[in-house]
């Protein structure tokens, strides 16, 4: 498997749209680990310059307390990327156990959270998120990245249901168990590699989504907050100086256009190598 | 068929039920409470507290509160607003209804013209530049947070340019004794940049659908026969192969039947266009819990009708499907 799945990769890899959205991908999380040695305090204020356009000094500009954009976008980076991340390696975990659980299942277990996945699944996530983050006046990034982690896995259990059906019916479970495989060493060692491909799909795509949906909740004011830097925060933040001083809005609404923009290429990319026939 | 509509409405019904149980209570297990917000400039006064407590019913219990929140939802009755207070819920949403469902169409009008086009002209150009780079930008657009691209197109279009309203429903300037016709145009230019924006940043979805379905039925033999015959290729796309790949495209209008109730949160708080989506946006500001919950029930309902739309679909153009 390991060695299908660096296969794989190297397809992605040779399709011109995802490598764009690899070599994308790299020049952020270069940008995002190198932020803190290169660039200026993303905090440091300056009241008496106030916003000023994109020079050499400060190639974003800077927002209406003066601090570097660049700066803050490549910060924001970081806030951005590893609320994303965190989130949606939670939501994948919960999905795929929930969804191993319960194809292996079935029965009563099986109708019962298939069921309930459809009733979370008709809610747009937008208004979950909203509802619970309501209640907070200034919600932890903590509680933000478990709130929305938990909200995310309602499809990744539905796909790794699916593919765990169609593996038990091809008598994958069988073969394991009757090679003297235990039920643990048959879903870590058979059944989850063999979902690889839907799982990589499901994160790809759930980064992009999550860090539109971050960027959303943010711009509504009930994200990430202040002194913090994150992307839709930024935008939340210029909003009043739209018209003003745009480039307070473009830059962090750009790098998230950037980062959602590679992650869907990456996605599609990943789609393809693992099924041929649906390019 | 009757028998097959009934089973899926009933499972909707079902889903709808749950749907209903966990918005009340993802409303009511998170900390905090719906009237602490009115307590941020000063306290209140404790028997002021208790009094809008009991107009909002939340000095009872919860399974209380959730009997008196169902009792209301079956009468049509959400409660009332806590930030147009005295306003009834079902009073301020219904008064949104009209701009939503006016910029869901545009939205879709756009979406089923220029998004099938494009699907069109990109199938029968498949692999060539021009296709390669017509799904980028598509893709693009998709990435696009739309509150931003609502902002720079106001920041552009409306306010370096001048060429349209920044944002509203209708203009505060229009005569009093505007006619009918000078009214209505109003209302359409302050519908294009909304439209635009939603369109561009949804508009991917349905060229690609349109894309993948047109190819796939390219590849068939009656349309080799077809162009064997002798048709020209715009006959044979359009009149032949087309017919047969619109299907999948239809039954995207279950995906899109929530953006025509709710209309979209962002672009409807950038613009301040006066509907459903924008309500929920204020909604959020103001803590109102009565309206979001509101708002979240009725997009959850379009949700669920939308897939019973697509799958009645399913089943009336492809009866093979009703066993599924």
């Amino acid at each position: 498997m390991t060695g299908s799945l660096l296969a794989t990769l190297a397809r992605a890899w040779r399709n011109p749209s995802g490598r764009a959205g690899i070599l994308m991908l790299a020049a952020l999380a270069l940008a995002a680990l190198l932020a803190p040695a290169l660039l200026p305090d993303p905090a440091a204020m300056n009241l008496e310059l106030g916003p000023v356009a994109p020079s050499a000094d400060h190639v974003f500009g800077t927002d209406r307390l003066g601090r570097d954009l660049l700066s803050r976008v490549a910060h924001g980076a970081r806030v951005s990327l590893s609320v994303a991340g965190l989130a949606v390696t939670l939501s994948l975990s919960l999905g795929v156990s929930i969804g191993v659980v319960a194809g292996l299942a079935g029965g009563w277990v099986d109708t019962l959270l298939m069921r309930f996945v459809d009733a979370l699944l008709a809610i747009p996530r937008l208004f979950i998120l909203l509802l619970l983050l309501a209640v907070w006046d200034q919600v932890p990034l903590s509680a933000l990245i478990l709130i929305i982690g938990l909200t995310g896995w309602f499809v990744t259990a539905r796909l790794v249901r699916g593919e765990v059906l169609r593996l038990r019916a091809e008598g994958f479970v069988e073969a394991a168990t009757a090679l003297g495989a235990g039920p643990l060493r048959t879903i870590f060692r058979h059944l989850v590699p063999n979902t690889l491909g839907v799982i990589l799909v499901a994160a790809t795509l759930g980064v992009g989504e999550v860090i539109l949906l971050e960027a959303g909740v943010s711009f509504l004011g009930v994200g990430v907050r202040p002194p913090t830097p994150s992307w839709g925060g930024m935008v939340f933040d210029a909003r009043s100086f739209n018209t003003s001083a745009p480039w307070m809005v473009f830059f962090p609404g750009a790098a998230i256009v950037i980062t959602v923009l590679a992650m869907n290429l990456v996605s599609d990319a990943l789609r393809a190598a693992f099924d041929p026939r649906s390019a | 068929m009757l028998a097959w509509l009934a089973r899926r409405l009933a499972l909707a019904t079902v889903t709808y039920a749950v749907v209903t149980v966990v918005l009340f209570f993802l409303m009511r297990a998170t900390p905090g409470d719906p009237l602490q917000r009115l307590d941020d400039d000063r306290p209140m006064p404790p028997a002021e507290r208790e009094r809008l407590e009991a107009i909002f019913g939340l000095d009872q219990p919860p399974l209380v509160q959730f009997q008196r929140f169902l009792g209301g939802l079956v009468q049509g009755d959400l409660g009332t607003s806590i930030e147009f207070y005295p306003l009834k819920v079902r009073d301020v949403v219904a008064s949104r209804v009209v701009p939503s469902l006016l910029l869901g169409t545009a939205v879709l009008l756009v979406n089923f013209t220029l998004g099938v086009w494009l699907g069109v002209f990109q199938a029968r150009r498949r692999g060539k530049a021009v296709d390669r780079w017509l799904t980028r930008i598509a893709l693009t657009g998709y990435a696009m947070p739309s509150f931003w691209l609502g902002l720079m197109l106001v920041a552009l279009v409306a306010v370096e340019w001048r060429l349209l309203p920044a944002g509203g429903f209708t203009s505060p300037l229009l005569r009093a004794d505007a006619s009918f016709a000078e009214r209505g145009l109003d209302v359409l230019r302050h519908l294009i940049l909304p439209t635009l924006t939603l369109s561009v940043v949804t508009i991917a979805v349905t060229t690609r659908y349109q894309r993948t379905a047109l190819i796939e039925v390219l590849r068939r033999d009656y349309v080799q026969a077809a162009r064997a015959r002798g048709l020209r290729e715009a006959r044979v796309v359009w009149r032949h192969a087309w017919r047969n790949a619109l299907f999948p495209v239809l039954t995207l209008f279950g995906l899109w039947l929530p953006i025509l109730v709710t209309g979209s949160v962002f672009v409807e708080e950038v613009f301040a266009w006066p509907g459903l989506g924008g309500l929920a946006a204020t909604a959020i500001g103001s803590r109102d819990y009565p309206v979001l919950m509101a708002t979240a029930l009725l997009a959850s309902g379009a949700v669920l009708l939308g897939g019973v739309l697509t799958d009645l679909a399913y089943v009336w153009l492809d009866p093979r499907t009703q066993s599924a």
